[in-house]
C-alpha cells in the first residue's frame, strides 16, 4: 500500500499545526465561530446534535494494521471507546472535545492518515472497491489511480471550492461494489484491444434528487485520467450552479444542460488541458503502482479448512455467507461483519478495532479494508487460516454469518447523532436486525439489502437498497418512508416509493410483512428479493404492506 | 387575531464540549433542560436571545425553540429536542451517562 514520502509527512504535519493554532484562537476567543467553523471544517470537524464529530479519511478504504490500531487509540483516548464506519469509507468520532482534536489529528498523521476533505465542497475521499487487489472478477487494482487522485486532489487551488462537495468512487472490476453510478463521477476500469482504460460516468448522486449516472465516456486511456478528470471539474466549475445550494451538484448540471453538451465541452478543454500534462503524473503513477504490489501469497494445501467446513456447521454457515472468491484459489476474502444483531451498523470498539489489526497482521498479510456497506474486510487469508480466524472472531464478537443479509444493514447515524436529520435511523436498524434473528429467517430470505436514512441527504444509500427506508418529520413525529427496487451494483436503479410511511413503531412489522410476501411470492429459494421484485412489480408488495387501503378497495 | 405563543427555550452547544446547553433565568448556561428559561413572551424572547448570544465566543449555535412546561421546569415539544436532551438512543452517552454517573 501507499506509504508516505517526506513531502506528504511534512504536508500533513503543516496543516495539523496550522489547525491546532486555529483552535487556540477560537478557545481565546480571537476567532468567532463563523470565523472558525470553515476552517474546522476543513479538518474534518463537524458539531452535530450531542457533540462534536471527527471524520477521518481511510483513502479508498485500504488500511493496515498500525493505521487500524490508531483508529482504536483515538477511539479510546479521544472518545468513548468506539468508532463509526460510514457508507464513505471514512471513520466518525461521535464525541471528541474541541481541544483534544488537533491531539487527534496529529496522532493520526503519524500513521499517515488525515481528516482533508472529508468536508466541504471540494473533492472527498475517493472510494474503491472493497475487494480491490483480491477480487477474483478484477481487471487492474484502482487503488494506484485512487491515490494519484488524491494527491492530485489534495488543497487542489482551483478545486477547493467548488459549487457543492464532489465524491469520486473507482473500481477495476466487473462487479460493481463501489456503487460508481451514484457518484459524481465514477470511474470503471475496462479493457478494449486488451488495453485496460476507463469507463467515465457522471452525474450520479443520491441525497434529494438522486440520479443514476450517465456514461460520458466509453473508454479513456489511463494516462489520459488527470487531465480529463481537470476537464469534467472545470465544466462543472464553470456551469454548475451557484444560485440554489439544492441544484449545485454535477447530477443538476448535467440534467439541465444534457450529458451531449457536457461532454462536447469536457472533450474540448481535454485537448488543451492533456497538453499541459507533462507527464509527471505517470510518472508519480509508476512510483504509487510499486507501492501496491500485491502480498507474496503463500502456498499449501487447504485441508484444515475443508475438515473444518465439513464438521462445524457454525463456522460453515460463516463460510458460506462472509467469504468472497480470491484471484488465488487458496486464498478467500473475508468479511468481518461489524453488524452484530442489535448493534449500531458500522460502530467498532477499540477493542476489536485492535483485535482486528492483530488479526491481519497475523493471517491477513497485514491489510485491512473499510467497505462502504460499513464492514471490515481482511482481504487475503489463506484458506488454512480461517478456523483459526474464525475462533478468534467469535472471541471478539466480530463472528456474526450476515454479510448480504437482511441484518447486514447500512445505516447513517440518523437523529441519534446527526445535525441534520429529521428522524433516528440506528434503532430502526437494529430492531429490524434482532426481529429478524428472532424468526431466525435470515439465512432462509437469503441475500436483501436494507439501506436506512434518517434524512434526505441519504447518507444511508437508502435509494439504491433493495429496500429502502427513509426517515422524516411529519408533523412533530417520526415516519419512515419505504422504497422497494434500488440497487448499488452495475445494474444500479434508483427504488420506487411504496406509498404512504410509517410511524416509528410500525416499520418493522412493516418490513417483516414485505419479507412475508416476498417468500411467498418467490420462485425458488434462489430468486432473490431484487429478483423477484423485478419479476412481479410493486403491487403485490403495496398490498402485503397497505392491507387496510386493499380492504377499503375491496 | 395574533397566532398564540408557544413558549420558549434558549438552546445552544458548549464550544469546548460540544454539548447540549440551556440559557437559564441567571444568565447562565446549563445543562439540564429543566433548568432553562421558559420564555412566555414573544417579545421578551428576542430580548433574551440577544442576552445569550453575548456568549457567542464560548457557545455555539444558539437559537429559540418550542418547549413547555411540565412538572420539573420546560420541556420539549418536538422529538428532536428530546433527543438533544437526552443523548443517543444506542449507548448510554452524553447526557444520560452522566446522569448515570451521578
Ligand atoms: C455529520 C454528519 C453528516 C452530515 C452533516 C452529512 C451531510 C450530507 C449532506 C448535506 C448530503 C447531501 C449532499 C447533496 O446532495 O448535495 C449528504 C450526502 C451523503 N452523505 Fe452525508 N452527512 C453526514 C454523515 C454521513 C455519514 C455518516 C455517511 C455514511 C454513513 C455519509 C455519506 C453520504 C452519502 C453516501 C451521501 C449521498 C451521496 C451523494 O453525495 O450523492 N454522510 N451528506
Ligand atoms: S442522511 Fe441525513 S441524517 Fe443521515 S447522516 Fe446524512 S445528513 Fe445525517
Amino acid at each position: 500500500m501507499y506509504k508516505y514520502n517526506d513531502f506528504d509527512t511534512a504536508f500533513l504535519a503543516e496543516r495539523n499545526a496550522q489547525f491546532r493554532a486555529q483552535v487556540e484562537r477560537r478557545i481565546d476567543g480571537s476567532l468567532t465561530e463563523d470565523e472558525f467553523k470553515p476552517l474546522r471544517l476543513m479538518n474534518g470537524l463537524y458539531l452535530q446534535l450531542h457533540a462534536y464529530m471527527l471524520r477521518v479519511a481511510i483513502p479508498y478504504g485500504t488500511l493496515n494494521s498500525d493505521q487500524m490500531r490508531a483508529l482504536a487509540l483515538l477511539a479510546e483516548k479521544w472518545d468513548k471507546g468506539y468508532g463509526h464506519f460510514t457508507t464513505r469509507q471514512n471513520i466518525q468520532y461521535n464525541w471528541p472535545k474541541l481541544r483534544d482534536v488537533p491531539d487527534m489529528l496529529d496522532a493520526l498523521a503519524e500513521v499517515g492518515l488525515h481528516a482533508i476533505q472529508t468536508s466541504g465542497n471540494t473533492i472527498r475521499n475517493v472510494t474503491s472497491d472493497h475487494f480491490a487487489a483480491a477480487a477474483k472478477d478484477e481487471l487492474t487494482d484502482p487503488r494506484p489511480y485512487a491515490e494519484l487522485i488524491r494527491q492530485w486532489s489534495t488543497d487542489h487551488p482551483e478545486f477547493q471550492f467548488l459549487g457543492r462537495k464532489f465524491k469520486i468512487a473507482i473500481t477495476g472490476s466487473s462487479t460493481d461494489r463501489a456503487v460508481t453510478r451514484a457518484h459524481d463521477i465514477g470511474l470503471r476500469m475496462v479493457e478494449r484491444d486488451g488495453v485496460a482504460g476507463f469507463e467515465v460516468i457522471v452525474g450520479g448522486g443520491l441525497g434529494r434528487t438522486p440520479l443514476i449516472g450517465k456514461v460520458i465516456r466509453d473508454y479513456l486511456p489511463q494516462a489520459d485520467l488527470l487531465p480529463y478528470l481537470e476537464s469534467v471539474l472545470a465544466v462543472y466549475n464553470l456551469l454548475g450552479r451557484r444560485d440554489n445550494k439544492y441544484k449545485a451538484r454535477i447530477k443538476i448540471t448535467v440534467l439541465e444542460n444534457g450529458i451531449d453538451t457536457i461532454r462536447e465541452m469536457v472533450e474540448e478543454r481535454f485537448e488543451e488541458r492533456r497538453r499541459a500534462f507533462d507527464g509527471t503524473d505517470q510518472l508519480l503513477l509508476e512510483e504509487i503502482t510499486a507501492h501496491f504490489t500485491p502480498p507474496k501469497l503463500r502456498g499449501g494445501n487447504v485441508e484444515t479448512y475443508l475438515a473444518a467446513y465439513d464438521a462445524d456447521p457454525v463456522f460453515r454457515s460463516w463460510a458460506d455467507t462472509n467469504l468472497a472468491a480470491h484471484r488465488d484459489d487458496n486464498h478467500a476474502i473475508v468479511t468481518i461483519s461489524i453488524k452484530a444483531h442489535g448493534q449500531t451498523p458500522g460502530d467498532a470498539t477499540a477493542a476489536q478495532m485492535r483485535g482486528m489489526a492483530d488479526l491481519a497482521e497475523r493471517f491477513g498479510y497485514n491489510e485491512l479494508r473499510i467497505s462502504h456497506e460499513q464492514n471490515v474486510i481482511l482481504p487475503h487469508v489463506h484458506k488454512s487460516d480461517l478456523p483459526a480466524l474464525h475462533a478468534k472472531l467469535k472471541e471478539h464478537g466480530l463472528a456474526t454469518a450476515n454479510v448480504g443479509l437482511i441484518s447486514d444493514i447500512i445505516a447513517c447515524p440518523g437523529m441519534d447523532y446527526c445535525a441534520l436529520a429529521t428522524a433516528r435511523s440506528i434503532p430502526v436498524a437494529q430492531e429490524i436486525a434482532s426481529r429478524f434473528d428472532e424468526l431466525k429467517l435470515e439465512h432462509d430470505v437469503g441475500h436483501l439489502q436494507i439501506k436506512i436514512s434518517g434524512c434526505i441527504n441519504a447518507c444511508g444509500h437508502h435509494h439504491v437498497g433493495h429496500i429502502g427506508i427513509l426517515g422524516l418529520d411529519r408533523a412533530g413525529v417520526e415516519n419512515y418512508q419505504i422504497t422497494l427496487g434500488g440497487d448499488a451494483t452495475e445494474t444500479a436503479a434508483i427504488g420506487t416509493r411504496t406509498g404512504p410511511g410509517f410511524a416509528y413503531d410500525e416499520i418493522v412489522p412493516a418490513v417483516e410483512r414485505l419479507i412475508t410476501a416476498y417468500l411467498s411470492l418467490r420462485d425458488s429459494a434462489e430468486e432473490t428479493f431484487l429478483q423477484t421484485y423485478r419479476r412481479v412489480g410493486m403491487d403485490p408488495f403495496k398490498a402485503a404492506l397497505y392491507p387496510e387501503a386493499q380492504k377499503k378497495v375491496a | 387575531m395574533p397566532r398564540p405563543f408557544t413558549p420558549k427555550i434558549i438552546t445552544a452547544n458548549d464550544l469546548l464540549e460540544g454539548d447540549v446547553i440551556y440559557f437559564t433565568d441567571t444568565n447562565s448556561w446549563s445543562r439540564e433542560l429543566t433548568e432553562a428559561e421558559l420564555i412566555e413572551d414573544e417579545a421578551e424572547a428576542q430580548l433574551r436571545l440577544l442576552e445569550a448570544e453575548k456568549d457567542a465566543l464560548r457557545v455555539v449555535g444558539i437559537y429559540l425553540t418550542d418547549a413547555k412546561s411540565g412538572d420539573n421546569g420546560p420541556e420539549p415539544t418536538h422529538f428532536r429536542e428530546d433527543f438533544r436532551r437526552t443523548g443517543p438512543s444506542n449507548y448510554r452517552h452524553g447526557k444520560q451517562e452522566a446522569a448515570a454517573n451521578v
